[in-house]
């Protein structure tokens, strides 16, 4: 669903991706994980043809530099910080983007209730709490049910229960046969919703565990470490 | 070699997505125009042009020791000095600072990662907000014309006409250099240092500059002339004054040569000069926004 062969990222003399390769099927949910400067948004920008980059990048079938609008049609993306227009109505943005999506007037109303916003509609998206526009935003990146979702850290930005309705919803939207790339630096992420976990350090893959299974969405400790997750990760792979 | 793969990259060629969609263009175009709206630098803009050209008229007349308006002739005369000073302002400023403001905000990464073209995405700021600045001219000074025809009459309307739309024109070819300006530096703070710089150049330095060439370099008026047909400022005040002026004595050794050698093809020249400086500095903003990283 989401291919990305030989792919390579130079800023100046600065390897950002050095000769990344990652193939996501169908209804996989995958977590890049690593320190900061290890290469995960870069990789995410080459995805979704942001940026110029050396190998293939493709997003169901759609080379994204010479298909870029069709592979862009078929994933759904949700940014670090919400970038919807602070001062546009919750309603004007929806219909924007359904507009330039594609969806049509019905897809726009399920998008404001399947992000509680009914009653905000008309609302200015600045007056929004954080949580709030995240969850706008994933119900945008939705409009058109695309096969592929790609989020770059979507909770960082979120308080604790923001964090738990939008994992909540990914889960959700995860079961639904979504195919799912994110980044994260929360242990509580990685395990609710990957199944596979790429760990990258300095624009490189140093490897690829699978996830544990996931657990109900109740018992994740939200005040576990990275270390603890880094063992459970292992292990699973071990098993 | 098999003939398919002779043409192979032909086929890939015209297998390539169509770099403009009507539809995601004209969804584009709309949300520019509303923020221009909602920005209300649009507002601002028409009351300026509206209290410039009315303040003009006024002073045109107590200038002549009269009290009242000045007429539509007199007022455009007046005026075209200081379109040549705020329009390249507010122009060269719009254009560098929404584009480098979104990239900045993180809104313009997010547009480029739906289904759009880059191209769209530039080709629909520069259709919105020439539009909205186009209209903010219209209303500023066609808000004054009305003032102007009840006080005064309408004769020489058409000079004002005239005058409002080459300030169109000056305004769209600010707002692409503006552009241009835009893809080239990142930083808002800096896209605006360098649009000001821009300003000066355009409008200060290239009167000085070409004096100051014609002194040094003992210029010909055939060269002053092209000189002036090649600079968008010196040629929008070329375009402007022929219609005070048919003869461009205004001028000087210049202007009559302008008028002695080109004729009646000295406005279309100037025309397509103007249009060619909207064209070139939008070609190559779209050139370098298509290829360049964020």
């Amino acid at each position: 669903m989401i291919n990305l062969k030989n792919i390579s990222k130079r800023f100046g003399r600065y390897h950002a991706l050095d000769d990344v390769s990652l193939d996501l099927v169908p209804g996989e949910a995958v977590a890049l994980w690593g320190p900061n400067g290890a290469g995960k948004t870069t990789l995410i920008r080459c995805a979704l043809g942001l940026i110029p980059f050396k190998g293939h990048a493709a997003i169901d079938g759609a080379n994204v530099r010479t298909h870029g609008r069709a592979a862009r049609r078929r994933v759904g993306y949700v940014p670090q910080e919400p970038a919807l227009e602070a001062d546009m109505r919750v309603r004007e943005a929806v219909a924007f983007f359904a507009r330039l999506r594609g969806a049509n007037r019905d897809a726009c109303s399920r998008a404001i209730e399947n992000a509680s916003l009914t009653e905000h509609r008309r609302k200015r998206v600045r007056e929004l709490s954080g949580g709030m526009r995240q969850r706008l935003s994933l119900e945008v990146a939705l409009l058109t049910d695309p096969p592929a979702l790609i989020l770059d850290e979507p909770t960082s930005s979120l308080d604790a229960d923001a964090r738990v309705e939008l994992l909540a919803r990914l889960s959700e939207l995860r079961a639904q046969g979504k195919t799912i790339l994110f980044t994260s630096h929360r242990p509580e992420e990685v395990k609710s919703i990957a199944d596979r976990v790429v760990m990258m350090e300095s624009g490189r893959i140093k490897r690829i565990e699978v996830a544990d299974p996931p657990k109900p969405r109740d018992s994740i400790p939200f005040t576990q470490s990275a270390s603890q997750v880094q063992v459970n990760v292992e292990g699973g792979a071990k098993a | 070699m098999t003939a398919l793969s002779i043409f192979s990259p032909l086929t890939a060629w015209r297998r390539k997505e169509r770099p403009i969609e009507v539809r995601a263009l004209r969804t584009l175009i709309r949300r520019e125009l509303r923020d221009a709206l909602r920005n209300r630098w649009f507002i601002l803009y028409a009351v300026a042009f509206a209290a410039i050209a009315v303040g003009m008229a006024y002073l045109s007349q107590l200038g002549s020791g009269m009290s009242g308006l000045a007429g539509f002739g007199k007022t455009a005369a007046g005026l075209v000095n200081l379109v040549l000073l705020i329009v390249p302002l507010m122009g060269l400023t719009l254009g560098a600072m929404n584009l480098t403001g979104e990239r900045e905000h993180g809104t313009l990464a997010y547009m480029l990662a739906q289904p759009v073209s880059r191209t769209e995405v530039l080709l629909a700021k520069f259709i919105g907000q020439g539009a909205a600045f186009a209209g903010a001219i219209a209303i500023g000074f066609g808000a004054s014309a009305a003032m102007l025809a009840r006080s005064a009459g309408d004769a020489d309307g058409w000079i004002f006409l005239r005058l409002a739309a080459l300030t169109v024109l000056l305004a769209l070819i600010m707002l692409a250099l503006g552009m241009l300006i835009a893809t080239i530096v990142r930083r808002a703070s800096a896209a605006l240092g360098v649009a000001v710089f821009t300003w000066l150049g355009v409008v200060f330095l290239s009167d000085l500059g070409l004096m100051g060439a014609t002194i040094l370099f003992r210029m010909r008026a055939s060269e002053m002339l092209i000189g002036a047909i090649a600079n968008p400022v010196q040629a929008f005040k070329l375009a402007s004054i022929s219609g005070f002026d048919t003869t461009l004595d205004l001028l000087g050794p210049a202007g009559l040569y302008a008028v002695q050698t080109l004729g009646p093809w000295l406005v279309p020249i100037l025309i397509a000069s103007l249009v060619a400086w909207v064209v070139i500095p939008l070609g190559a903003a779209m050139w370098i926004f298509t290829r360049r990283p964020l």
